[in-house]
């Protein structure tokens, strides 16, 4: 069971209470009947899957009920941060710092 | 090679079983093969094997990041049946099934095919609605699949509780008698042996770090941790590990790997007779022939390549199997243990070609690939042979997700699978 840290409500919390929500930072442009066939793969479809960082999301299901976002390493499935949701992307150099 | 039979076997008998030899060579690489296939579990060792025999191509390698059959070909249920919804689903997984009626004469190795059944629950309206939909489009496609009432479902396996006070109550069943299980690693075994008799490399500890490209785009050979191999065809069969690989050849692909979970318990006299499913519980249980009950259920929730899950998967997955089996609710668990499998948005595979010209992709089994292993194998061997897809796997494109053209298997089961 994982343990994760709610940025809301400032607590690690067990995994049960959390619902995994899939990738963070997936932009869903307003009008999606306009998007040629590749963007709209991209989107919709195509899906980052490391072996290494990855950038998620997450929602308090059982609690505050909020989505966030978290930094994950999926070999070890530590967690290095989770932020509030609409903060910005933490930069690579960022992560590499967490890595440390 | 020696044969298995029983002159063979008295022979050896009288000898103490000192001549049966190695069952496939343990080669170094050499320098250039015509085709590399990337994987040595079930689907990569049948790809081998077929593109060898149908197809009389021999200067092949397997190369394999750990040892032969350690992936999920080792880690799954064993389970094996072809109702699916979708005709494409049904023509692919009930060309396995055929290949799997045959497989022990064809490899002279026991896989160890049992035919028992596989019956799947249905515990609501929905369910039984679903179920029957499912029996009416698998007897079209000329999938064997009947219904069964509660009490027919008690005949066909009495440990279930049919009792209408239960938490999920077994309102009637999907049975495919052709459904069953093998013995996983002896398919593996199996492939190998005679893969490796018509001349297959086939190369364990050989980690593929990169994939070569000519200027002109097309394939020219692998990276590995054993030095730089050429070749003009490479197939991925790597499962959880195929976007790792073919991000090395410049592609993003539509999957996600996610852990999924199975245990066994402790060896019993045989109690449990066939296979039986249920999608809306979502937990699958069998008896080896060894005596365990091999229980299985769904799969984590997030991306992870760390070969385990969470805990309470598999407290679901037992409240769920003590609920409908109540007999088995003091079995002690003996081992869990934890697969990478790749999922695609559609829940179907994808098996045939790549953007990069001589790059092939067969991955996206989920959580049901061990079923498909000898039909997927024939049709990506067929492909990588003819450079063109067979007519059975000519749907499962990677190219679907821009065309639109799912095979949306998501929606028809209500759960991976």
């Amino acid at each position: 069971m994982l343990l994760i840290n709610c940025p809301y409500c400032e607590d690690d919390r067990p995994e049960l209470e959390f619902a995994n929500a899939g990738e963070a930072h997936i932009h869903r442009p307003k009008d999606m009947a306009d998007m040629s066939d590749e963007a709209f793969e991209a989107m919709f479809f195509i899906r980052d899957n490391p072996k290494g960082v990855i950038l998620e999301r997450w929602r308090h299901a059982h609690g505050c009920g909020r989505f966030f976002n978290a930094v994950r390493h999926t070999v070890s499935d530590k967690f290095l941060k989770t932020y509030m949701a609409g903060e910005p992307r933490p930069s690579d150099d960022e992560i590499t710092e967490l890595m440390k | 090679m020696r044969n298995f039979n029983a002159l063979n076997l008295a022979r050896e008998a009288l000898r103490g079983h000192k001549g049966w030899g190695q069952q496939w060579r343990n080669p170094e690489p050499k320098k250039q093969y015509d085709i590399i296939i990337v994987g040595a579990g079930g689907h990569g060792l049948g790809t081998a094997y077929y593109l060898a025999k149908e197809h009389g191509l021999k200067n092949i390698a397997v190369l394999e990041k750990g040892w032969l059959g350690g992936g999920n070909t080792g880690r799954n249920t064993t389970i094996i049946r072809s109702n699916y919804l979708y005709d494409e689903s049904a023509g692919l997984y009930d060309h396995a099934v055929k290949l799997w009626e045959g497989l022990t004469h064809e490899l002279n190795y026991n896989v160890m095919f049992s035919q028992r059944g596989v019956m799947m629950l249905a515990h609501s309206v929905s369910d039984v609605q679903l179920a029957q939909r499912h029996i009416h489009a698998n007897r079209l496609n000329g999938v064997d699949n009947e219904w069964l009432t509660p009490q027919q479902a008690k005949d066909f396996c009495p440990p279930i509780n049919i009792s209408k006070d239960s938490r999920y109550p077994v309102l009637g069943a999907a049975l495919q008698r052709r459904g069953g299980v093998a013995r996983h690693d002896a398919v593996a075994w199996g492939y190998a042996r005679q893969a490796s008799a018509m001349g297959v490399d086939i190369i364990q500890n050989c980690e593929v770090t990169g994939i070569n490209r000519a200027p002109s785009g097309e394939v020219t050979g692998v990276e590995t941790t054993k030095g730089t191999i050429g070749a003009k065809q490479v197939g991925v069969v790597a499962a959880g590990h195929t976007s790792v690989l073919m991000e090395m050849a410049g592609i993003q692909m539509p999957l996600e790997s996610f852990p999924l979970q199975a245990l066994v318990s402790e060896p019993v006299k045989p109690v449990f007779p066939c296979v039986v499913m249920s999608n809306a519980v979502h937990a699958y249980i069998s008896q080896s022939d060894k005596g365990e009950l091999v229980i299985g259920g769904g799969t984590d929730s997030y991306v992870s390549y760390s070969q385990t899950g969470s805990m309470h998967m598999l407290q679901e997955t037992l409240d769920s199997i003590i609920e409908l089996y109540p007999m088995f609710n003091r079995m002690k668990m003996l081992r869990t243990w934890g697969g990478v499998v790749d999922v695609t948005p559609d829940r179907s595979p994808i098996i045939g070609m790549t953007p990069v010209k001589g790059l092939y992709v067969n991955c996206g089994w989920g959580t049901g690939g061990f079923k498909a292993t000898p039909g997927s194998a024939n049709v990506f061997a067929h492909t990588i042979a003819k450079d063109e897809p067979h007519k059975i796997n000519a749907g499962f494109t990677l190219d679907r997700f821009r065309n639109g053209r799912l095979i949306d298997e998501a929606a028809a089961a209500a759960v991976a699978h």
